[in-house]
């Protein structure tokens, strides 16, 4: 049981500057941004009318969803979350039982949301104001429940294992991945599909907007407005999108000739109780630092081991004290600093999707050895440059030998998740 | 509205949701929709949303919980355009 080892055999993702890994991948190693003016944000009055949001045609969707799945389909979140995790599990070389068959009762999904189908729920909402309710039909509950990620693509494969959401703020996506861990660790499953997804949209982004966190002075200049590190940081960019990650253990992975991309060495998550500085909003930095030197530990290495980290930064006041923390979590600083960057430069803040697709990134720079670099980050925060060497924060890809990456979530309600990657070797 | 242009309405509808295709190669009035031709019950509003948009009718409770089969869908479907 001790030795047993968790690797990534598949990867999907759905994200604002590319919609399959190919893209993706080929977008984070060039710097491309997929923040964009969103004119329906304006004519909302909206003060920040950025965003990050997937383009696709619409034909694109009956690669994924049947006739009947597509009828009144009105959940971006369920059709990011359909088509990242399809495409992983594909990745994998995995098969999609027939209808006929029994499920896979050693495959499961633990794909986590904030929130499913609010563009869905809104026509709900008018037709029931309207007294209609007998016009809902049945797309509204299964679009609309939190779980209907989780259950559309565990209809879709025939998972017979665990099938669930979780859903933890902007750790989402990093503790869906912890928790397929456990589950295949604790050797209750082989396989898990674990992701993440988050709708886009004014409903979702809007509550942000009122809260005075978004940057609103780039609505003529997109590609600029998301700076974490720099000290024009502004505030965050909303996003959206999905990302999904094949989460196995090496054994199966083995006997099926899996081709694998990285290896989980372990992880934690933690909170902060809203203590000591953390708040429904902000977190307990003693929690961040806890839960990373915990991530450190149970995966047994040593922290100068780690070579990247992929970090939560957001572009907001708040990304000194997280490179504070990271720097006392770890012990290093300067240029004994890992490197650092943060996705979050090119495509925003994917909130409930940003850790999954965070370590799809996080996993692809170990695969291929690159660190990819952070766009709108020139100008480095001095606060942040008084802790970590300008060369550590790249804004240029570098091709680098990455062995350890560390990718770290935290968000609203103090929570915090931390996994350790390692290529596999 | 003659019945077979009716019927061949009513199959338009209901085809997208069939999951016996075999059966529905052999629609007959008889034909029950969740047990011949495999409809998700859940579907079955949606069958009865379709056909609502197709002949600009509204179906109550009574006339839902009746069309279960062919036969039934179409005399239920009748009534409505007679009484509108």
């Amino acid at each position: 049981m001790d030795n047993k080892r968790i690797v990534i055999t598949g990867l999907g993702v759905v994200a604002p500057n590319g919609t399959n890994v190919s893209d993706f991948k080929n977008a984070i190693r060039s710097g491309t941004s997929g923040i964009q003016f969103i004119d329906e944000l304006n004519q909302l009055k909206f003060s920040c009318q950025i965003a990050g949001k997937p383009i696709y045609r619409k034909d694109y969707l009956n690669d994924y969803f049947n006739s009947v799945q597509l009828k009144g389909l009105n959940a971006s979140g369920l059709e990011y979350g359909v088509i990242a995790g399809l495409d992983a599990w594909k990745d994998a070389g995995l098969a999609i039982t027939d209808k006929t068959e029994d499920p896979l009762w050693d495959a499961g999904i633990i794909f986590g949301t904030g929130v499913l189908g609010v563009d869905k729920f809104r026509e709900a909402i008018y037709k029931v104001d309207e007294g209609n309710v007998r016009r809902l039909g049945s797309t509204s509950v299964i679009q609309t429940m939190a779980s209907g990620i989780s259950a559309f693509l565990g209809g879709m494969i025939g998972c017979g294992n665990v099938t669930t959401t979780n859903s933890s703020a902007c750790s989402t996506g990093t503790e869906a991945i912890l928790m397929a861990y456990d589950r295949i660790m604790s050797g209750k499953a082989e396989i898990i599909l674990a992701g993440s997804t988050s709708d886009s949209g004014p409903y979702v982004w809007g509550g942000f907007d009122a809260m005075r966190i978004l940057p609103y002075k780039y609505n003529e200049n997109p590609t600029a407005a998301s700076r974490p590190m720099s000290a024009t940081a502004s505030g965050f960019v909303p996003g959206s999108g999905a990302g999904a990650l094949v989460v196995e253990s090496l054994e199966n992975a083995q006997k099926r000739g899996a081709k694998i991309y990285a290896e989980i060495l372990g992880g934690h998550v933690n909170s902060g109780g809203q203590r000591s500085g953390g708040s429904m909003t902000a977190p307990n930095s003693l929690a961040v630092k806890e839960c990373i030197k915990q991530a450190v530990i149970n995966s047994g290495i040593h922290v100068n081991d780690v070579d990247v980290i992929n970090g939560h930064l957001t572009a907001t006041t708040k990304d000194t004290i997280e490179i504070q923390n990271w720097s006392e979590a770890l012990g290093r600083k300067g240029k004994d600093f890992p490197y650092i960057n943060s996705l979050k430069s090119m495509v925003g803040h994917c909130l409930a999707a940003s850790g999954s697709i965070e370590s799809v990134a996080t996993v692809l720079q170990l695969k291929e050895d690159f660190v990819f670099g952070n766009i709108n980050c020139e100008d480095l925060h001095p606060e942040i440059e008084a802790i970590v060497a300008r060369e550590r924060i790249p804004t240029k890809t570098l091709s680098k030998h990455v062995n350890i990456a560390v990718k770290a979530s935290f968000g609203f309600g103090d929570v915090n998740a931390c996994i350790i990657f390692k290529k596999y070797s | 509205m003659t019945k077979e242009e009716l019927l061949s309405k009513l199959k338009t509808i209901i085809e997208p949701y069939v999951q016996n295709q075999e059966e529905f190669q052999h629609l007959s009035e008889d034909t029950n929709f969740i047990d011949d031709l495999e409809i998700n019950s859940a579907n079955l509003v949606d069958v009865i949303l379709d056909v609502e948009d197709e002949f600009g009718i509204e179906i109550d409770n009574d006339g839902m919980d009746k069309m279960l089969t062919v036969k039934a869908s179409i005399q239920v479907i009748q009534d409505k355009l007679v009484a509108k």
